[in-house]
């Protein structure tokens, strides 16, 4: 009985890879490459010890505590503590992120289209379609973890041995499976694909956040999640290996606890209770515009909130950050003196642009949206009605911009009142609102880009995606990198003014504005012009 | 008056023609059939008079207003159900109708209540939990709450069971009473040769035939079912006869309508028993359009390389 429950795992595994084979090698190659030409740009960036050091001095404070987790090794900064300090926390999200990606993609979402139950039956076990993804999750990290350890070591750098970039490949791997096994559980336990994602992903980002406050505060709190975990293996200085085995413990554990629930409930259920629905709908839900914000709202509010909660984390790093800096008086001094602005100050603008960029993320999901709902063949009920292409697309148009002002908004309020709340100097929280607002230009050519991608190749509009991971990156590591002036010019980012150390360019601002408003007049164009279906 | 015309309608995806000329014409207070086999281009046909996609060449116009340009205005006196109703798995379906019909313009909040009850829906169940009837049985409800002229019903009972198909044939005869125009296309030809005044048969892209179902059976000729005294060796060599079958001891075969005079002359020479004569069922129309062009077509292609 019990073996019937795995019966044709093999052959559904190849299935998954063939499905696959194209994606897992993509990321697993990115991840590789993108660590490799990070390791050899600090190695050539930061080329003598005391360059080194005089960076390890800078990752003391907390913020970048806060952003890449607790230094180690600082004494002796070497270039591959260097790299792992600063870059295993980022990749590790994103490898998470991955795993999320695949196994919903192999789960629920297969659950949700009907693609299961036409594999239950055929003479397949019950737990085969889970089990054959999780076996391709360890693979594919198992994989990554040797990729990118061996692709480490080969640059043959003095300071990353063999054992430090198996390490760090591993501890990779090991979050890339770990977060493989917590989305399973989520599979099994919510009742869609959207809250699945919608699940773990919260984990994920959670995760960083309670790290954050653990690493700058009482570090039991960082011991709440896998990502605070793998930091500790303190790689490329003393290479410990059990945050790994701890970590890969907690996957085998969560996995185990997705099967059994995978076999206890019934296809295409979950859970968590579906609450029972409105009979009628709410005058709200009348028009595309209200349809458009009632399709995402939960997802919306969850965004705020993180919003929020990234704001006011980056707040209270603020204040940490004046009284180390209060520390080192004659620094201190040195700075408000030569710039003329205080530390704090200088800081913010850098926030800033990581927010604003993380900001865009439920922007531009508000306004792919409208793809996605072609794409399901739901606009077809739309378009069939009396409502013009115009204003189907007005409606996500118009939303996706309040959105963008509303998320911006919340991450200046909630970064200006704890900072404030946090420091002896006071700023003015206007301060930070035009410091938040100065990149509504940015993100509104953001949203130019992908009206224009729906309106004319609306196949292609996943480059916008493409398009804000690159801008974060050319934002997050053009500063760490010193990547040249014109690169960071290749994102809208880029262009706008850095509040408060800079003052307002409005000419600029116009300018971004008035090309997001061609964009998208041309996306409305190209709209109008083609066939809605898939 | 003529409410919705097409003529030489031609649609590529790519290089691919998925209609190929399709010309109908749907006349005020008509039900049109609209059949054909499984890819032959009736969703592509009604999806352009919808305006969602958009014609290579011809012309589709829906109350003399063309269907791509003035998409909103028609919108507003048509109602649609398609083919495969996908909803939003968290909306329910009460929220949906109401959405629908608030997107057409105007409100019958009565004649939505009366439609619930009758196609025995249940407005608050979210979407994702409907099976596949109850999901068409929203987009019914929604189309005829709506107080529109023209009817567009692609496949709209394919998941119905056959109460609710007799409650949807109900609202079918109602909308044509009150004068309503309606394109229906299916593949239940009992459902077709019921509702429809018109039919028109499209395969590959191109419309094979048209008309009415007293024309095309004129066209097709008469079923006859003949018992003789004694057995007729000769039958299918005699022209105009076509598809003998053994039925019950006796020979059902199809006659062409000029030969019919013939083959009767021929038939009575060997005593007739019994004979009956029947028109031909729109299946049997459907079967031998089908078959008969089927291979003809083929030969067509292999004969032009
Ligand atoms: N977006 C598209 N891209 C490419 N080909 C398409 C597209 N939509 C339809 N087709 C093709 O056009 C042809 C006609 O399809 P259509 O959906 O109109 O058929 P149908 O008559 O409605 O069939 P069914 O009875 O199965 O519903 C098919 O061969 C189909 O594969
Ligand atoms: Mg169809």
């Amino acid at each position: 009985m019990a073996k019937h429950l795995y019966d044709e795992t093999g052959r559904l595994t190849r299935f998954v890879l063939r499905r696959d084979r194209i994606r897992i090698p993509l990321w697993i190659v990115s991840f590789a490459v993108v660590s490799a030409v990070v390791a050899v740009a600090f190695t050539d960036l930061y080329q003598s010890d005391q360059e080194r050091q005089a960076i390890a001095e800078t990752m003391r404070n907390p913020a970048m505590t806060a952003m890449v987790g607790p230094g180690y090794g600082l004494d002796n900064y070497t270039a591959g503590a260097m790299m792992a300090h600063q870059m295993l926390l980022m990749t590790a999200v994103v490898v998470g992120l991955m795993s999320i990606l695949l196994v919903t993609r192999h789960t629920r979402t297969d659950e949700e289209d009907g693609r299961i139950e036409m594999i239950r039956s055929l003479p397949v076990g019950r737990l085969s379609n889970l089990l054959s993804t999780l076996l391709v999750m360890a693979l594919v990290n198992v994989l990554l973890a040797v990729v990118v350890g061996f692709s480490l070591y080969a640059l043959n750098i003095e300071t990353m041995d063999l054992e430090g970039s198996l390490l760090y490949g591993a501890a990779l791997g090991a979050t890339g499976l770990v977060f493989a096994a917590i989305t399973a559980v989520f599979a099994q336990l919510s009742q869609n694909a959207r809250s699945t994602i919608g699940f773990a992903l919260g984990i994920l980002v959670l995760g960083y956040f309670v790290r954050a406050i653990g690493d700058i505060g009482n570090e039991a709190v960082a011991w709440l999640t896998p990502l605070g975990w793998i930091l500790r293996a303190e790689v490329y200085v003393n290479n410990y290996w059990w945050p790994v085995l701890v970590t890969v413990g907690a996957a085998i554990v969560l996995s185990v606890l997705a099967l059994y629930l995978n076999s206890i409930r019934d296809l295409g259920s979950g859970f968590f209770p579906a609450r029972p629905g409105r009979k009628v709908a709410s005058p709200l839900l009348q028009s595309p515009f209200g349809l458009a914000l009632r399709l995402q709202r939960t997802g919306l509010i969850a965004w705020a909130f993180g919003m929020l909660l990234l704001g006011a984390s980056y707040g209270s790093v603020l204040g940490e950050l004046e009284s180390f800096f209060g520390d080192i008086e004659l620094m201190q001094q040195l700075l408000v003196q030569t710039e003329g602005f205080s530390m704090t100050e200088q800081f913010i603008p850098m926030l800033m642009s990581v927010m604003s960029i993380i900001a865009s993320i439920p922007v531009l999901m508000t306004i792919l949206k409208l793809k996605t709902e072609e794409k399901n063949g739901r606009l077809e009920h739309i378009v069939g009605r009396a409502v013009s292409r115009n204003r189907l697309m007005g409606g996500y148009v118009v939303l996706s911009l309040l959105v963008s002002v509303v998320m911006l908004s919340l991450t200046a309020f909630s970064l200006g009142a704890t900072g404030n709340a946090t420091m002896e100097e006071q700023l003015p929280l206007g301060m930070f609102f035009t410091a938040s607002f100065a990149y509504l230009p940015a993100v509104w050519v953001m949203i130019g880009i992908a009206v224009l991608l729906i309106g004319w190749a609306k196949g292609l509009s996943g480059f916008i995606w493409l398009y804000l991971t690159f801008s974060f990156a050319v934002v997050y590591l053009g500063g760490l990198l010193q990547f040249p002036e014109w690169v960071q010019k290749l994102s809208p980012y880029g262009y706008v003014s850095r509040i408060p150390i800079e003052d307002m360019d409005y000419g600029t601002a116009a300018i971004l504005t008035g090309i997001a408003v061609l964009l998208i007049i041309a996306g409305f164009i190209g709209y109008n012009k083609r066939d809605i279906g898939n | 008056m003529t409410v919705l015309k097409t003529e030489g309608l031609v649609k590529k995806f790519g290089s691919f023609p998925a209609l190929n000329g399709v010309d109908i014409e749907v006349e005020k207070g008509e039900v049109y059939g609209f059949i054909g086999p499984n890819g032959s281009g009736k969703s592509t046909t009604i999806r352009v008079l919808l305006g969602i996609l958009k014609a290579t060449e011809g012309q589709a116009t829906i109350f003399g207003m063309d269907a791509w340009k003035d998409a909103v205005k028609i919108h507003k006196r048509v109602a649609y159900v398609p083919g495969d109703v996908n909803l939003w798995p968290n909306l329910t379906g009460g929220e949906v109708i109401d959405l629908f019909v608030k997107l057409r313009g105007g409100t019958n909040k009565s004649r939505r209540e009366e439609l619930i009850r009758r196609f025995d829906l249940d407005p608050g169940k979210k979407c994702r939990t409907y099976s596949k009837g109850n999901r068409q049985k929203v987009a019914l409800v929604a189309a005829f709450s709506s107080d529109a002229d023209l009817y567009i019903l692609d496949e709209p009972t394919s998941g119905l069971d056959p109460l609710m198909e007799r409650v949807f044939q109900e609202c079918v005869m109602e909308a044509k009473a009150e004068g309503k125009s309606i394109l229906l296309s299916s593949h239940i030809l009992s459902e077709v040769e019921k509702l429809c005044d018109k039919v028109a048969i499209i395969r590959q892209g191109k419309i094979i035939e048209k008309g009415t179902l007293k024309e095309l059976r004129h066209l097709t000729g008469t079923i006859l079912l003949v018992e003789t005294k004694e057995p007729m060796p000769e039958l299918a060599t005699v022209k105009g006869v076509q598809g003998i079958e053994e039925k019950e001891g006796a020979l059902s075969f199809q006659v062409d309508q000029q030969e019919l005079d013939n083959v009767v002359r021929y038939v009575s020479q060997f005593g007739i028993v019994r004979m009956e004569s029947s028109p031909p069922t729109l299946e049997e129309l459907f079967m031998r359009h089908y078959e008969g062009t089927g291979t003809t077509e083929r030969a067509g292609v292999g004969g032009e390389v």
